[in-house]
Parts: structure tokens; C-alpha cells; sequence
């Protein structure tokens, strides 16, 4: 393979697919530098609505850095810059006037390792709604729980123990109690970077289900670094590599015919 | 009038909050639905709208209304008597006291006078403090409860605020910092060159004068005694102690640090830390009771079984108790730069078939070398700067010895001597102390940043 | 030059390691014995400063042990019924101010009759404290129904008097009599015969301590002789002399001595009263009488004894005649032990029997309430923003330099500041906890930054990111869930950087809280002193008891301090958290 072409930022001007359903998230030319590593090279994708879409791409391809930057996670990182445009329902997410915060109860995240606060199941999930003053009183919040831990298929396991600590769950029940947490806010969107590369597979598919329930509810974006969970929940798939976007499109048509010769490297396992 | 304007404030305050987080928990039952920023921050950025203001002016007014009654005092007496500072004294002393109504025999017309205008500027001025205070608070609060609506960014605004109070806090180490530097160099340099000071050395006298002798004598019949500020004998004293405790310590502290390390059992090591912390945490006034009481007799009693000749308050008594506290500091820091040594090098070692010790000696020390060293300059800058071990057990007599069984005295028990008890700030004896303090401070700050620089470079190394 | 060297046959080389020959097996011995040398020198080092430890706290906890009790007389106490005048029977000022020292004096006679004599009756009242008549003024005040009653009541003993009980006095050997004795008379200077040669024994032993000291003296004048110290060939010749002299008289086996105050005291006990023997022969001797007796009367032999006090009155605190008396107050059983509570409820005091820490440990609790109010807020706010917000640039390192300096400061040059801007400049009172708590605060601000900062960055990221995530502002992900789960270990390095607070002492000599203060300080500008300037002031003092006082109040400092050191590891065991 030809490794002299890779890194050179593609030039060529992206063209929008036709989606299935509404476009949610327009991301056009992104860049990411992380001090004077170029994390992420003009990136431009559209991501759709009620659908889940998938990044793959082998380790440190940028897959996760491009993931952060739609919720702004990124703005944490004091050397992180950057730039390029990303629209949310065709507003701009980077403009000055928007405030970060308002843009994350928008977009709801669940991370790699499942991270419950050390408090209450109870207590985990309500807190996002406390914070944007989500419930009116007290009845209210216990409603969004119940209805979020419900979702999350987490409820009938522990609606007795909802006082226990979130820490004292299974590390699949974590994640789904840390899904439950993100969809309390009612999101629009949910991203999740390799939410299941801590979790044993029967706890994996468990989580797999579950995301194929909430498609019909959220526009979600998964990072995975497992091609096969990419198949088997997502509509869509972008493959990243060394911070580029190398191919985009229908994840059948991506796993049968990749367009690219790297794509057809990575899905086939020559690298990785 | 203090408790009248915080009360004021505590009710402004409350009733402020209470106000705001109202108006904005309405606003988002009304049209407009959600609210950007939760009622309680409404409510908070209006208390914070009321304090900030009414603290400034509190903390600025106050100060000031007194600057103006006290001068309005001295309208009433001739200029003479307001431009002795003295005589300043007695007239305000005999104000506050006639307002008291502690004033003995009868007050003078202008003395009544003058007390009246005082105590008139003061209500009046406090009074003014009030009504501005509170006018301004409600003014600002006025501006918060004008401003809220379901987009108003109350949050971000109240967050500012507090990035505001933790940046002010981080600064007080530097203020700190600040503040010693300007105490003592201020009074160092009044030391060395204010001219209406009588009996100040020249700086070369205070570097290199072998005679200390700051008991002025002020009285004719101690004619005499001669003051002088030489340094020397307490650098040699100082640095006698300082010497004898490193001996002491340096050795232990570094072998307790290696068998902790390298050899200890973690049974061992769960009741041999606790020790050395114990020891770390006795207060340093225990250890000069010990010290004087118990070893400086002991190490008498010993030299005079040797017939020698020792000292009650001998440099070894205080050097040695000195070098009990550093063995915990020496051997905690070096406890963690032989820790930074990576294992692979100790296990390249053991794989040539070194002995453990060949290893700690050949390999592990030389690499830790430069966290040792700054160890021991941390250690030294600790020991000079020691003040109660050598207050209780060295003397204060300014030998110039080298002699451990005699007694000398130190910097810090120079400065301790000089400024406890009555002083006057005019005079030489009591600057010299700051002189002594400023000559501390650097010395350990040298030693504190070189060593700092040294575990820099040393962790980053191994990083 | 290589030809040269190359010209030299040279040895084989030696391709594998030699392990097998017995030079080679000696020298692994001796590498190993090397390896056990270093070990146990390392070994040596900590089990030194253990020693240290526990020589330090054995020695501290020794001193201390008189500290905590006391001992006074139990004696009935007449209060008179002119104490005060019928008609201010009732007029706390009158009792207040009543004079309670003949109230005293009369207890104490009454006690042990037949003492006479000025000098003796002042004797018998200095046995007493001061105090002791305070705590009867107390009660009178509080019953003014007594006057005229007779109470039992406990009189305190002085420093001295109660140190002899604590051991500081003199061991009393007691030789019962062979033979009959007969004194001259019953008070004053009196001669006693004993016809059986009762007393030849201790002429025998006084004989030998005299001829000891004979030998001391030669001793003394031969170093005398070979010091450079000028005119030390007369000293020690007039040394020699005396050295003769002494052991002319100890050879002399018959000859009376004269008793003095630098050997030990010898006693005669005859018909119930007590007699010191000042001349001394084997079958009379002449003294002066301590406490009267009964009669002339003959007393047979096993009647009467003979009392030897080993210490020389001149090596300890406490006259012969004190010893008699609080030897005579044990006899009646009417000397009492106790707790000494008086240590921890009064404040300073200039006499030892009555200095108490009550005001110490109130004025330490004020500065350190100071020092905590003001150090945790800002130690904190500050951590936090340096871990969680500070921008990384010049500014911030700065001041990150500048808290890792300060916490190497000499804590002294912290007084300095104290001294320079809290008092002179600001014109805070002196001796104040307020000023105190300021500098100590100042002191320990580096101490909690670093322990709270080190707190804040072992929480892992995640907890944060997960806040992040459901749209929680940086601010709130760090007050709502980092700084909580930080919390253990802030406490624990404030609860450090506190017990650091409390053992300073140097920084509080320099804003004047050195001064001696009797009252219980009432507020924070109150003068006051704290523990640690406590025990300084009072090792400084000469009487003995300050001596145990000193080391009761170090005690009381270590338990203090091991009490906030434990919780602090406590606090770290309970919470500590694997992530």
C-alpha cells in the first residue's frame, strides 16, 4: 500500500449523500490540532436523524477527537484548536453566543468506560435533569428516572435498589445506568465512544439491543473500534484513518463494495 | 454600625435571592417555557450584585470616615501638636477616651470641641457608609432583576464571579510572598542606611564583623560595652549546628530510606513509617525541652567523665536533637526519588548478577543522586531555619567557634532574642532582627529553588 | 608507547566468570557479607531514630507524670465568726475580701501544736499554697452559712512541699534504739544522752563521708594543679590543706563531730517530739528541737529511734525541718492524692502548685479556629482554581513556584511578617489569636494547597467528562462531583496542615504571644498564649515543678496531636478509593 498519499488532506469538495431520514449534524471541513499534532483534517460528514451512525477506524485514526468535537468535549482540553464548521439543526454549534453547556444537554454522551457518579442510581440519573431544571417537583423527576432507567432497559433491575450506589452495578448495567443518564436530558442526540470495549459480549449485545431501540428516538453516533458492532447496529459508517475521513456511505455498501482501497484494507484486517 | 451594616446586607441579601430566583421560576411558567440559567443562579448573581458593592464600599468608606474625624480633631489644636506624632497620640487617646467617658479630671474647650466634631464626622460619616452601601447594592440589584429573562445567562454571569474569588484566593500565596519581602527588606534597608538611625553598622561591618553585641548599651555605667552587628559569629554558630545535625541525620535518614525502599518487608514498613512520621510530627518546642533538659545534661555529664569540658547549652545537645527531626524529612524525600528510579534498572543490574546493595550503590544511588542532593539542601535550608530546638538548647552568648562542645548561638535565636519582649522600632537592635530575618529568608530561598530546579529535572527525567 | 605496552606478555583473558576456584567463593562470601553489613546498617538507622522516639516520649512521659496529680492536707478549718463583721454576714465583697490568712495559720497550729517561734510558724504557713486559702474563700462566698462552722477542707500543698511527697525529697531511714536516752529539756537546744552508745554508728558513717570527702578534695586539687588557670598551684594548695584537715577528723574515731548541711541529717524521735542532731558524739549528742516534746522523761530503749534524712539539706529544696512537718501531717494520715484537675481548669499561674493550661489550650483553640476559618475557604478556593481552571501560562507558574517556596519558608521569618504587617503596619492588638491565626494561616496555606490540589487530581477524569457530558457547566462538574469525592483528602491534608498549626511556636514568639497571661482569653483579640508558647515559657522557669508542669502540658500537646494525626489516617483509610 501506498503510504506517501496518506495524510494529505483531501481536496476534493464534499458532496452530501442522500440520507434517508432529516440530516441532523452537517460537519464541513473540521480540523483539530492538538498543539502541533493535526489531529483531524478537514473532516466534512452529514450525520442523520433517527438513525446510528458508526465511525470505525483503527486506533488514534481521530475517530474519538471527531466524536468530542460535536459536543464540544474538546473545549476541555486547553491545547486543543478547532475549526472548520459543525451544524447542529443548521446552527452553527462553534458560534461565540452559543453556550457549551446548552449544546451538551443536546447531546447526550456515554464514554468508553462506563463512569457512574459515585451516588444513588437514583441520584445519577436525576442529575441532569436537576441541573437544567428539567422537573418541576419531585413526582416529576421520579418520573423522567423511572422513564430514562426504563429506556435504558435498566428499570426492572433495579427499581428496588435505586438508593444503591451506581458504582455497585455490573459494568453493563453501568453503562446502560450511564445511558439512562443521557437520555434524561432528552437529547437529540447520543453520542458514544466504544461504549462497549469494557464490557464483556453478552453485556455488549445487551448494550446493541439497546441502541437499536433508541434509533427510532435520537440521531446517534457510536465510535467503535469493532467492525462487526458496526455492521450489526449501525445505518451509516464513516471510516477515519491517520485523522482523515477516508470513506463514508450506507454501512452495507461500505462492508460489501468500500469505494477506497484503504477501506477494503481495514474492513478485510490487513491493518488495524 | 459594623453590625447595622452587615445586618443590613444579610437582609438585602436574602431578600434579594428570593426576589430573583422568583421572578425567574415565574418567567419559566409563563410563555417562553425554559429558562437558560436555573432560578437559583438568578438568585445568586443578585446576592453577589448586592455584596460586591456593599463589601467595596464598607471595606473603602470605613477606613476613610475615621482618616476624617481624626482630622477633623486636629482643627482644634495648634499645628505644633498635629505635627508631633506623640503629642497626636495623647490628643486622639484623650478623644476616644472622653467619648468613652473614661476621661480623668476635666477636658479643655478644645479637647470638648474636638471630641464633638469627632464623634459628629464619625456618625454622620458611618451613616453616609450605610445609605451608600445600601443605595448602590439596591442599585446593582435593580440591574440583575431588570435583566432577567428565560435567556438571561445568570449562570455564566454568577460564574465569572466565582473564577473572580478563586483567582483572588490563589493570589494570597503570592501576597504572601509579597508581604515578606516588603517587611523585611523595608526593614533591612532601614537597617543599613536610614541616616536618623543611631548605631547602624555599614553592610561590610554586618557581613564580615566578628563581634555581635546588639544589647546596646544605652545606660552610661554599661559605658563599656561596645553594640555591634557582626554577622559572623552566627553564620559560624548556625552553620555549627547546622553541620553537626547533618551528620547526623544525613546518614541515618538516607539508610532508613534505603532499607524502607530497597530491603523492609511491607510488615515492617507498616510500623517503621508510622515512626518516622511520628517523629517528623513532634513539635520542634518538644524536642528543645528534650534537648535541654534531658541530652545537653547527658552530653555534660559524659564529657566531664572524659574530663572535658562541656558547655550547658553545647552546639552538640542542640545539633544532634536538631538532627533527630531531619531524619524523617531526609529520608521521606529520598524514600520517593529512590522510588523514581525505574525498575528496569535495578532489574538490568540484578540480571549482571549484582548484589542488592552492589545495586543500590552502583546503580540506584548514583541515579538518585540528584534527588538526594536536593534532599539534603531542603534539609539544610530546614535546619538553619529551625528556631525552637536552638532557642531552648543553644546559648545566646555570640561565640565565634568551631568547637561543638561549646555554647554559640544562631540566626533565628538572634531574632527570636531580639524581638520578644518590648521594642521600639527606631532603633538598631531591633532592625538588625530584620536584617537577620532577610539574610534567613534568602539563604533558604537559594537553597529551597535550586533544589526545586534539581527534582525538576530529576522527575522529569524519569517521567 | 603502545610499543611498550604491547611488549609486556599479557595475562589470558578471562572469557566466563570464575565461580568454582576458592578465591572466587571468597570473594561471593565477602560480596555477601558486604550485603549484609549494608542491610543492617540500614536497619541501624531506623531502629536509631526509633530509639530516639521512644527515649524522647519515655523521658517527656516520665517528666510529666507529677504533673497530673497534686497533694493537699485534709484538715478541719475553724472559719471564726469575726471573719467579717455580723452585719455583712451575707455581703459576698466582705467574705471576698475577708483576710483568710489567719483563718490559715490557726488551722495549721492547731494541726501540729507546740510549733513556736516566728521563724518555724512561717515555715509551717509557706507548706501551704497560696491557693489554699482561695478555694476557702471560695466556699464562703458560695456558703456564707459556714462562718462559724468548722469545715473539713482540702488545703493545697506548695510546689515544694508537694514535690517531697512526689519523691523530690529525701529517703528517711529509721534505726530504732539499743539503750535508754534522756533529753535535757523539751524545746530549744537540748542535750540528749544515751549511756548504751546509741549514736557510735553514724559517728562511724559520718567519720566515712567525711574521709570520701577528704578524697574528693584531693581529687579536686590535683586537676586544680594541672589547669593553666592562673593562681591554681594556691587553690590547689589550699585544697590539699583542707583535705588534711578533713581527714585528720575522720581518722579520729571517737572525737564529736559537728553536723553541717552538706552531710546527711540525723534526727532523734524521743517522747513524741523531734530533735536535729548538730553535735554528734557516740553517747550524747546536742541539737535543737523540731517539734517539742512531751517531756524529759527517760524513754526506754526501742522508744525512741534515730532518723536519718540520706539527702544533705543543702542538696534539696526542703529544710529539715519541712520534711518533719510533712513527715509529721503523713503520720496523721492527713496528707491527700489526687487528680490534679487544677491543672486543666486554671489558667497560668507564678506559682507552679496553681499554673494550670486552661488558658493555653482556650487560646490555642481560638488561633487554630482562626487559622482553619480562614486557611480551608482560601486553601481550597485556591487549589481548585490552580487544578481545575488556571490557564497554563508564566502567570500560573508563578504561582505555583511560589507555593511550593513558602512551604520551605523558616517558619520564624513568618513571624517577621507577622511582626511587620499585621501589627505594625495594620495595628492588630498584640498577642492576640486573631494575629495568631493570621500567621499561622499563612503558614499552613501552602500545606493545604498542595494536599488539596494532590485530593482534586486524584479524581479521575471521567467523573468529570461524565458531568460534561449531561451538559453540566465546568464549574458545576467540579462543585458538584470533584470536589466532594476530593473532600476526604482535603480534610485529611487540612487536619495535617493543622496538627503542623498547633506544634508552632516560633511565629507566635514574634506577634507577642509570649506574654504572661493569667486570664482564660475570652475572644479572639483577647491576649492570650497558646500550648507550644506555653511549654516554652514554663521550660524557661526555674523551680523544679515547672519542670513537670512543662512536660505534663507536652503531653497534653502530643495527645492533642495524635488525636488529629489518627483521624487524619483515619479519614484516609475510610475513604480512600480505588478507581
Amino acid at each position: 500500500m501506498d503510504m506517501t498519499t496518506q495524510g494529505i488532506p483531501t481536496a476534493k469538495p464534499y458532496v452530501p449523500p442522500q440520507l434517508a431520514s432529516a440530516t441532523k449534524v452537517v460537519a464541513r471541513n473540521v480540523n483539530v490540532h492538538y498543539g502541533d499534532k493535526h489531529a483531524i483534517q478537514n473532516v466534512s460528514v452529514d450525520i442523520p436523524d433517527q438513525a446510528v451512525m458508526a465511525f470505525i477506524g483503527p486506533s488514534g485514526c481521530g475517530k474519538s477527537t471527531f466524536l468530542r468535537c460535536i459536543n464540544r468535549m474538546n473545549d476541555t482540553i486547553p491545547i486543543c484548536r478547532v475549526t472548520g464548521k459543525i451544524e447542529i439543526d443548521s446552527k452553527d454549534i462553534y458560534d461565540p453566543s452559543l453556550d457549551v453547556v446548552q449544546l451538551r444537554a443536546r447531546v447526550g454522551m456515554v464514554f468508553q468506560k462506563p463512569n457512574p457518579f459515585p451516588k444513588s442510581i437514583f441520584e445519577n440519573v436525576a442529575y441532569g435533569p436537576r441541573i437544567h431544571g428539567l422537573a418541576r417537583n419531585k413526582t416529576d423527576l421520579d418520573e423522567i428516572v423511572t422513564t430514562s432507567l426504563e429506556k435504558a432497559g435498566l428499570f426492572k433491575e433495579v427499581k428496588d435498589r435505586l438508593a444503591d450506589s451506581g458504582t455497585s452495578l455490573s459494568g453493563g448495567q453501568q453503562q446502560r445506568l450511564c445511558i439512562a443518564r443521557a437520555i434524561a436530558v432528552s437529547p437529540d442526540i447520543i453520542l458514544m465512544d466504544e461504549p462497549c470495549s469494557a464490557l464483556d459480549p453478552i453485556a455488549t449485545a445487551r448494550i446493541e439491543e439497546l441502541i437499536d431501540e433508541l434509533r427510532s428516538n435520537f440521531c446517534i453516533i457510536i465510535v467503535t473500534h469493532s467492525m462487526q458492532q458496526a455492521a450489526r447496529v449501525s445505518q451509516r459508517t464513516a471510516f477515519f484513518h491517520l485523522g482523515v475521513l477516508v470513506e463514508e456511505g450506507e454501512t452495507e455498501a461500505i462492508f460489501t463494495n468500500p469505494r477506497e482501497e484503504r477501506t477494503r484494507d481495514y474492513i478485510t484486517g490487513r491493518f488495524g | 454600625m459594623t453590625a447595622i451594616y452587615f445586618l443590613t446586607l444579610a437582609c438585602l441579601v436574602v431578600a434579594g435571592y428570593f426576589i430573583a430566583a422568583k421572578r425567574a421560576q415565574s418567567l419559566r411558567a409563563g410563555p417562553g417555557g425554559a429558562l437558560h440559567s436555573l432560578p437559583t443562579y438568578h438568585g445568586l448573581l443578585a446576592a453577589v450584585a448586592l455584596i460586591v458593592p456593599m463589601i467595596l464600599v464598607f471595606a473603602i468608606g470605613t477606613p476613610l470616615v475615621k482618616q476624617l474625624a481624626t482630622s477633623s480633631v486636629f482643627n482644634f489644636f495648634p499645628p505644633e501638636i498635629a505635627n508631633d506624632p506623640l503629642q497626636r497620640g495623647v490628643v486622639l487617646r484623650d478623644v476616644s477616651n472622653l467619648l468613652d467617658g473614661r476621661h480623668q479630671g476635666d477636658p479643655s474647650a478644645a479637647l470638648r470641641d474636638a471630641a464633638a466634631s469627632y464623634a459628629g464626622i464619625f456618625t454622620t460619616g458611618r451613616l453616609a457608609v450605610l445609605g451608600i452601601g445600601t443605595a448602590l447594592g439596591l442599585l446593582a440589584l435593580f440591574l440583575v432583576l431588570s435583566r432577567i429573562s428565560s435567556t438571561f445567562r445568570a449562570r455564566n454571569y454568577f460564574e465569572r464571579f466565582v473564577i473572580a474569588v478563586l483567582i483572588l484566593c490563589a493570589l494570597v500565596a503570592i501576597l504572601t510572598t509579597i508581604g515578606i519581602v516588603f517587611s523585611v527588606v523595608w526593614e533591612t534597608y532601614r537597617f543599613f542606611f536610614d541616616p536618623s538611625l543611631k548605631g547602624r553598622p555599614s553592610v561590610s561591618e554586618f557581613l564580615f564583623g566578628t563581634e555581635w553585641n546588639p544589647q546596646a548599651a544605652l545606660r552610661a555605667d554599661q559605658g563599656d560595652i561596645k553594640t555591634a552587628f557582626g554577622f559572623i559569629p552566627l553564620l559560624t554558630g548556625t552553620l555549627l549546628i547546622t553541620f553537626i545535625a547533618i551528620l547526623v541525620a544525613g546518614p541515618l535518614g538516607l539508610f532508613s530510606a534505603i532499607y524502607l525502599s530497597e530491603y523492609a518487608t511491607p510488615r515492617f514498613r507498616a510500623w517503621a513509617k508510622p515512626v518516622l512520621e511520628i517523629l517528623a510530627g513532634v513539635p520542634t518546642v518538644v524536642l528543645g525541652f528534650f534537648a535541654a533538659l534531658t541530652v545537653a545534661p547527658y552530653i555534660r555529664g559524659w564529657g566531664e567523665s572524659f574530663g572535658l569540658d562541656v558547655a550547658s547549652e553545647s552546639a552538640l545537645a542542640a545539633g544532634l536533637v536538631m538532627g533527630m527531626m531531619i531524619i524523617p524529612f531526609i529520608s521521606s524525600l529520598s524514600d520517593d526519588v529512590i522510588n523514581a528510579v525505574p525498575q528496569s534498572l535495578r532489574d538490568g543490574a540484578y540480571a549482571l548478577g549484582a548484589t542488592k546493595s552492589e545495586t543500590i550503590k552502583k546503580v540506584i544511588l548514583p541515579a538518585a543522586l540528584p534527588g538526594i542532593v536536593s534532599a539534603f539542601m531542603l534539609a539544610i535550608s530546614r535546619a538553619i531555619g529551625e528556631t525552637m530546638i536552638v532557642v531552648m538548647a543553644a546559648g545566646l552568648a555570640a561565640n565565634l567557634t568551631f568547637n561543638p562542645l561549646e555554647a554559640v548561638t544562631t540566626i533565628t535565636v538572634q531574632i527570636k532574642t531580639i524581638l520578644v519582649g518590648d521594642q521600639e522600632f527606631d532603633s538598631a537592635k531591633t532592625l538588625a532582627a530584620f536584617a537577620l530575618g532577610f539574610v534567613l529568608f534568602f539563604v533558604t530561598l537559594v537553597l529551597n529553588i535550586i533544589a526545586q530546579q534539581i527534582v525538576r529535572r530529576y522527575r522529569e527525567q524519569y517521567d | 608507547m603502545t610499543d611498550l605496552t604491547a611488549g609486556t606478555a599479557t595475562p589470558p583473558i578471562r572469557r566466563r566468570v570464575d565461580i568454582t576456584s576458592p578465591e572466587a567463593q571468597a570473594a561471593i562470601r565477602r560480596r555477601y557479607r558486604a550485603e549484609a553489613r549494608f542491610k543492617a546498617y540500614g536497619l541501624l538507622a531506623i531502629l536509631t531514630a526509633a530509639v530516639f522516639l521512644t527515649v524522647l516520649l519515655v523521658d517527656v512521659g516520665t517528666k510529666a507524670f507529677p504533673a497530673f496529680t497534686t497533694h493537699s492536707l485534709q484538715l478541719d478549718v475553724a472559719i471564726p465568726n469575726d471573719l467579717v463583721a455580723p452585719e455583712q454576714k451575707n455581703d459576698p465583697v466582705a467574705i471576698r475580701t475577708a483576710d483568710y490568712l489567719p483563718v490559715m495559720r490557726d488551722t495549721l497550729r492547731t494541726a501540729i501544736p507546740g510549733v513556736q517561734g516566728r521563724g518555724p510558724e512561717r515555715t509551717l504557713i509557706r507548706l501551704i499554697s497560696t491557693g489554699a486559702a482561695d478555694d476557702i474563700r471560695e466556699r464562703i462566698v458560695a456558703n456564707p452559712a459556714l462562718i462559724g462552722t468548722t469545715i473539713k477542707a482540702p488545703l493545697l500543698l506548695s510546689d515544694d512541699a508537694d514535690l517531697y511527697f512526689k519523691g523530690a525529697g529525701t529517703p528517711i531511714v529509721v534505726r530504732p534504739s539499743r539503750g535508754v536516752a534522756t533529753p535535757s529539756d523539751t524545746s530549744g537546744s537540748i542535750t540528749i544522752t544515751a549511756p548504751g552508745n546509741d549514736f557510735s554508728e553514724n559517728l562511724v558513717s559520718v567519720k566515712l563521708v567525711m574521709a570520701e570527702r577528704a578524697n574528693a578534695l584531693l581529687a579536686d586539687a590535683e586537676r586544680t594543679s594541672r589547669s593553666t588557670a592562673p593562681n591554681a598551684a594556691e587553690r590547689a594548695a589550699e585544697l590539699r590543706k583542707e583535705a588534711t584537715e578533713l581527714a585528720a577528723r575522720a581518722n579520729d574515731r571517737t572525737a564529736a563531730e559537728t553536723l553541717d548541711s552538706r552531710l546527711p541529717s540525723l534526727l532523734v524521735g524521743i517522747n513524741g517530739g523531734l530533735v536535729k542532731i548538730s553535735q554528734l558524739a557516740a553517747d550524747r549528742i546536742e541539737g535543737d528541737v523540731l517539734l517539742p516534746l512531751s517531756s524529759t522523761n527517760e524513754s526506754q530503749a526501742g522508744n525512741w529511734r534515730i532518723l536519718t534524712y540520706t539527702t544533705p539539706e543543702s542538696s534539696r529544696k526542703i529544710t529539715d525541718l519541712e520534711v518533719a512537718l510533712l513527715e509529721r501531717f503523713k503520720a496523721n494520715a492527713q496528707v491527700e492524692r489526687s487528680f490534679n484537675w487544677r491543672f486543666f481548669t486554671s489558667g497560668d499561674s507564678r506559682e507552679p502548685e496553681l499554673a494550670g493550661i486552661r488558658g493555653a489550650i482556650v487560646g490555642t483553640a481560638l488561633t487554630l479556629i482562626v487559622t482553619l476559618i480562614l486557611c480551608l475557604p482560601i486553601g481550597v478556593a485556591a487549589a481548585i482554581y490552580l487544578e481545575e481552571f488556571a490557564p497554563k501560562n508564566r502567570f500560573t507558574d508563578l504561582i505555583e513556584v511560589n507555593i511550593n517556596n513558602l512551604a520551605a519558608v523558616p517558619s520564624i521569618v513568618f513571624g517577621l511578617l507577622g511582626l511587620a504587617m499585621f501589627l505594625n503596619f495594620f495595628g492588630l492588638p498584640r498577642s492576640a489569636p486573631l494575629v495568631g491565626g493570621l500567621v499561622l494561616a499563612l503558614l499552613v496555606l501552602p500545606t493545604i494547597i498542595i494536599a488539596s490540589r494532590a485530593a482534586l487530581k486524584a479524581v479521575p477524569p471521567s467523573i468529570k467528562e461524565a458531568a460534561l457530558g449531561v451538559g453540566a457547566s465546568h464549574q458545576q462538574a467540579v462543585f458538584h462531583h470533584v470536589l466532594p469525592l476530593a473532600m476526604p483528602g482535603i480534610m485529611t491534608g487540612t487536619i495535617i496542615g493543622m496538627a503542623h498549626a498547633l506544634g508552632e511556636t516560633a511565629p507566635l514568639l514574634m506577634i507577642g504571644m509570649v506574654a504572661f497571661i493569667v486570664d482564660v482569653p475570652g475572644g479572639i483579640t483577647d491576649a492570650a498564649t497558646v500550648l507550644p508558647v506555653q511549654i516554652y515559657l514554663w521550660s524557661d522557669l526555674p523551680e523544679l515543678a515547672f519542670q513537670a508542669k512543662t512536660a505534663g502540658a507536652i503531653v497534653v500537646l502530643l495527645v492533642f496531636l495524635f488525636v488529629m494525626n489518627g483521624t487524619a489516617i483515619w479519614l484516609r483509610k475510610r475513604f480512600e478509593r480505588r478507581w
